[in-house]
């Protein structure tokens, strides 16, 4: 069997490495690309291959950029980001919390019912939100962006903390009972802080599809003051709509924050991602 | 422990006390999060049935009530219908190409083991990037005039395949579903890798031991030890298949001439460019419909297959 093994794992070896560079190159050439665009000028973009390295650096496009509204659309980000994630961790803890320990009746229905949130299309609610927006006058402020954030992120966030929360030992609970904590101090002394990896995973899974979401945004707000890092690529392709290398720095710059996110919390961040496929 | 305790006898009462008062705790406990839900997910769900009862732009109270009217067009209009054939053929390929890819790049990453962990980071930049953003990068990717695409099929000689991908109606679909997968393949990697994750050592060790190689493994035992994530995968792409919106809207808007449009591109644009809230209110609600049945359905289908193999 040794005298074979060899022979017939070389080739496919080499058909694996083979495999996995030729996916890298389809994953990061369009990065490559895309940074590598948007230091060039506008005129050398026709005038030099695509994957020519720029004559110059040239990086008057990030200056334009970060001397434009940049900033506005960063700072509104992180606030509409912060308060939905904030809020779908504690919303989403008590109500795991209730779902996994305390008896109720329609415990279940219930629990079965937020479940189902999950295949809920943003598009059907799309219109009544921004009714509703209108009429109550958060239309066009960050503020119009959390109320539907949070709602959305709250099924699967009450699926994984529930998941989450009956795995933690009965007996932690009758010890804390037999101390006399009521339901409040089990909740918070004992149960969210169990749950912190399960929190952590639920805020950057969330956190992620927050930063990036696009139709709410675009709908409930319409001032460039007012709306989130994604839409700041949209309004500059409107106003640079032939330079692509400013284009591609906004891009850029949008992108930057996650990744730099993802280089310090590598591992955290893909489990965090992976909560996702716990769905369904 | 439990044998000599003094308390136990004196708990069974307050124990049946604590049963009862439970249900207020609950309230308190689930109030928060279900009144979040109400108003920003069921109340709204149910409000788009009852806009699609009207015939209204929007503006004040000029709102008609035309029951079922909407709906009934609706089983006529050809861009309607394009567009779920077009969310078809997107979930199709979603199912045909992303699925077995991810399932067999995860294969391969897993096999290849500590070498591929730096490379595992590149992997799944995809998934961090917003899909304006990805559909921005890939559009000047796509341009007939300085794309990298074309110039690349230009050097290999290959000029007859250099397109206009985003602006020729046959291809615009293609070109499209070409940058979903590419979003969303590391997606269903970081799925099976998890999958695989949880997969006993054991099980390959004695399958090499019996001589088995790694396409046997693969088939007889990685395979259905996945089940269960392959299921799940499925009905997330095709639910999510069903109500794509956000790339497809960047890069061709739904056109040109309609071919790239899918049921969410389609009801943006009747809602705010056509302004025509009843009936944009009846595509989002049949979008629903259709996503829930789909769901359903795979769900069971699914279940029926997992317990016939």
């Amino acid at each position: 069997m040794t005298a074979t093994r060899p022979r017939s794992s070389r080739p496919s070896r080499t058909l694996v490495v083979l495999a996995a560079v030729v996916w890298l190159l389809i994953t990061t050439l369009p990065f490559v690309f895309m940074v590598l665009t948007s230091v060039k000028s506008q005129s050398d973009i026709y005038s030099t291959p695509v994957w020519a390295l720029p004559r110059t650096l040239d990086l008057s496009s990030y200056l334009a950029v970060l001397h434009g509204p940049f900033f506005g659309y960063l700072k509104n980000s992180i606030f509409v980001a912060v308060v939905s994630i904030v809020l779908t961790l504690l919303l989403s803890s008590m109500a795991a919390f209730a779902f996994a320990r305390l008896r109720f009746r329609l415990n279940g229905l219930l629990f079965s019912l937020v479940v189902a949130g999950l295949i809920v299309p943003v598009h059907v609610t799309l219109i009544p939100i921004y009714l509703m927006s209108r009429a109550i006058g958060v239309y066009d402020t960050p503020f119009a962006l959390i109320g539907p954030y949070v709602a959305f992120a709250l099924p699967i966030s009450i699926f994984i903390l529930t998941e989450f929360m009956r795995q933690i030992p009965r007996e932690l609970e009758e010890a804390a009972h037999i101390d006399g904590a009521g339901p409040a101090t089990l909740y918070g002394r004992i149960f969210v802080p169990l749950c912190a990896p399960g929190l952590a995973t639920v805020a950057i899974y969330n956190g992620i599809g927050m930063w990036n979401e696009f139709i709410f945004a675009y709908v409930l707000t319409s001032n460039p003051q007012n709306r989130t890092l994604p839409l700041a690529i949209w309004d500059f392709q409107g106003q640079y709509s032939s330079n692509v290398p400013a284009i591609l720095a906004v891009v850029t710059l949008t992108t930057l924050p996650l990744i730099v996110a993802y280089i310090f919390g590598q591992e955290r961040i893909i489990q965090g991602m992976m909560a996702g496929s716990v769905k369904g | 422990m439990s044998l000599i305790t003094p308390a136990k006898p004196v708990r069974v009462p307050s124990r049946t006390r604590q049963v009862r008062s439970q249900n207020w705790v609950a309230a308190a406990f689930l109030l928060p999060a279900l009144l979040t839900l109400v108003v920003f997910l069921v109340y709204p769900l149910l409000s788009s049935f009852r806009l699609s009862l009207l015939n209204w732009n929007g503006l004040g109270n000029t709102a008609r009530f035309v029951g079922l009217q909407n709906w009934a067009d609706l089983l006529h209009d050809r861009v309607f219908l394009t567009a779920i054939r077009n969310n078809g053929v997107l979930a199709g390929l979603s199912i045909l190409v992303q699925i077995p890819l991810g399932l067999v790049l995860a294969f391969l990453l897993d096999r290849a083991g500590r070498a591929s962990r730096a490379l595992k980071v590149l992997y799944f930049l995809p998934l961090l990037m917003s899909s304006v953003a990805i559909g921005t990068v890939f559009r000047s990717i796509y341009d007939p005039n300085f794309g990298p695409l074309n110039s690349v099929l230009r050097a290999l000689h290959l000029d007859v395949l250099a397109q206009d991908w985003l602006g020729d109606p046959r291809l615009s679909l293609i070109a499209v579903i070409a940058v979903v997968c590419w979003q969303n393949v590391p997606f269903y990697m970081l799925l099976f890798l998890a999958g695989l994750s949880s997969m006993p050592a054991e099980l390959r060790e004695a399958a090499t031991l019996d001589g088995a190689t790694e396409p046997v493994i693969f088939w007889r035992i990685t395979l259905p030890f996945l089940q269960g994530t392959i299921r799940s995968a499925m009905v997330l792409s095709l639910i999510g298949s069903l109500r794509y919106f956000d790339l497809v809207y960047v890069m061709t808007g739904g056109g040109p001439s309609n071919s790239s449009e899918v049921m969410a591109t389609y009801m943006y644009r009747t809602v705010f460019s056509s302004f025509n809230i009843g009936y944009g209110a009846a595509i989002s609600s049949a979008m629903f419909i259709i996503v829930a049945v789909v769901a359903g359905l795979t769900l069971r289908a699914t279940r029926r297959f997992e317990t016939e193999v």
